[in-house]
């Protein structure tokens, strides 16, 4: 029978030991082993990005990681995007536009979305929409996401 | 899904040996943007897993302006596009890249992966096999190379035979006044699957008004990707025409076979074809005249 592995991992900065079978996603074993539930599970099979998380500085939808595949990597998920300090710009950018309704898919924008400003402090709003086709939401009609993400990118 | 046993081989040895003990029950993991979701819905079931993500060779993105590229089967779709050079170098190629799923699924998925996985929309193919692109299979007996165009031969199925693993993508160089573009339709903006998808390369002479070689692929028409050879073939010799270009266009029509499903009809996917080749061959000879 295929067994239990342990799997160390550096999880929003802190680097954690858990278990998991090798058939569990990432998703799961956030949510369900490690208690992380802001990490959202929209429809499982990589099309709504509820449940984006930043792998190696890279976003990805961890329904379709392996939890074992985290071995050895750096993992950013919702829980980390907040500083001491206050929210994170895009945080309170999402509060004052009300992009938000029922809140599913909001984790996944928010790190969608700060991934591409810290790559592309100055993205547009063609950019912007591009760049989160892969996160779905249901609610809003999009527009005010864009909007908040519009208001903390440096573009003119 | 059900359970499986999971192994990270560092070498390409250890993987086919890995592989063959398992005969054909094992599955390749890398980005598992295909493979992952067909476990999870029951269309594919293996008692071992092999993630072949810790392999040097597998990882390797090699450009030489005289050699051309190697791409390892387990690079994601980002590093193509976000590498300046090789997204300079083949246009065709970073198109088939930045519009595979989503940005999450392009940090993942690997341009070997859709080759492997064999659908017929698979959008890496066409472009792949539009630039003469070369698999590089190793397996229990040794290594061997097979033509894009003859990797996929069914449906979700492809040439490697129990113990083989595709390693890299070999593309020839670029040569000068040649160009290529991929453009697939789909009803939405992004994230969609191809209902009728289009590779085209080029090769012109010095004066950059007539033919030397093209080369022509199609996607989602046939229960494998298409290589319209004869459309490709067309336009050698030939000067730079919309003519010449229609008549391609025409050929590639012949060449594909599509079905009518719930992505479009017949009539709708044949037109489309002579549409989008007409459009990236035109992409194509802008590029290669350096427009």
């Amino acid at each position: 029978m295929p067994g239990v592995t342990q799997v160390q991992t550096t999880l929003n900065g802190e680097v954690i030991n858990f278990l998991c079978e090798p058939r569990q996603s990432l998703l799961e074993v956030l949510r369900d082993v490690l208690g992380m539930t802001g990490t959202k599970e929209g429809c499982n099979d990589g099309n709504c990005g509820a449940c984006t998380i930043i792998l190696d500085g890279i976003i990805v939808d961890s329904c379709l990681v392996l939890g074992v595949e985290a071995e050895g990597k750096d993992i950013m998920t919702i829980e980390g995007m907040a500083s001491p300090e206050g929210l994170h710009p895009l945080q309170q950018s999402f509060l004052e536009n009300a992009a938000l309704q029922c809140g599913i898919c909001t984790p996944g924008f928010l790190l969608a979305s700060k991934s591409l400003l810290d790559q592309e402090p100055e993205a547009d709003e063609g950019r912007i929409r591009h760049w989160l086709a892969g996160n779905l939401c249901r609610c809003t009609g999009y527009d005010k996401i864009v909007r908040a993400v519009m208001q903390v990118s440096k573009a003119k | 899904m059900e359970p499986f046993d999971f192994v990270t081989p560092s070498t390409i040895q250890e993987a086919v040996t890995a592989l063959a003990s398992a005969g054909d029950q094992a599955r390749i993991l890398a980005g598992g943007t295909d493979m992952l979701v067909q476990m999870r819905a029951g269309r594919r079931t293996a008692p071992l897993v092999v993630d072949i993500k810790g392999i040097p060779e597998l990882n390797v993105m090699a450009y030489d302006a005289s050699k051309g590229l190697t791409l390892g089967a387990a690079v994601p779709c980002y590093r193509i596009y976000q590498d300046a050079t090789v997204a300079a170098a083949y246009p065709g190629l970073t198109d088939s890249a930045f519009l595979i799923g989503g940005i999450q699924i392009q940090g993942r998925a690997s341009i070997g992966g859709n080759i492997c996985n064999a659908a017929p929309s698979g959008d890496a193919i066409p472009a792949v096999i539009a630039l003469g692109g070369v698999c590089n299979v190793a397996g229990p007996n040794g290594t061997r190379e097979i033509l894009c165009e003859d990797f996929c031969t069914a449906p979700g199925r492809n040439a490697l035979e129990n113990g083989e693993i595709l390693v890299s993508i070999s593309i020839p160089a670029p040569q000068e006044k040649s160009g290529a573009s991929y453009l697939r339709f789909i009803p939405r903006n992004e994230m969609d699957i191809a209902v009728v998808g289009v590779g085209s390369a080029v090769q012109l002479d010095a004066s950059g008004q007539n033919f030397v070689s093209a080369r022509i692929a199609l996607a989602s028409v046939a229960p494998t990707p298409v290589f319209a050879k004869e459309a490709g073939d067309s336009l050698a010799g030939k000067a730079v025409s919309e003519e010449a270009v229609q008549q391609a266009s025409e050929l590639a029509q012949a060449a594909a076979k599509p079905i009518s499903d719930m992505r479009g009809t017949i009539r709708q996917r044949t037109h489309l074809v002579g549409v989008f080749t007409r459009r990236t061959l035109n992409n194509a000879i802008e590029r290669a005249r350096g427009g």
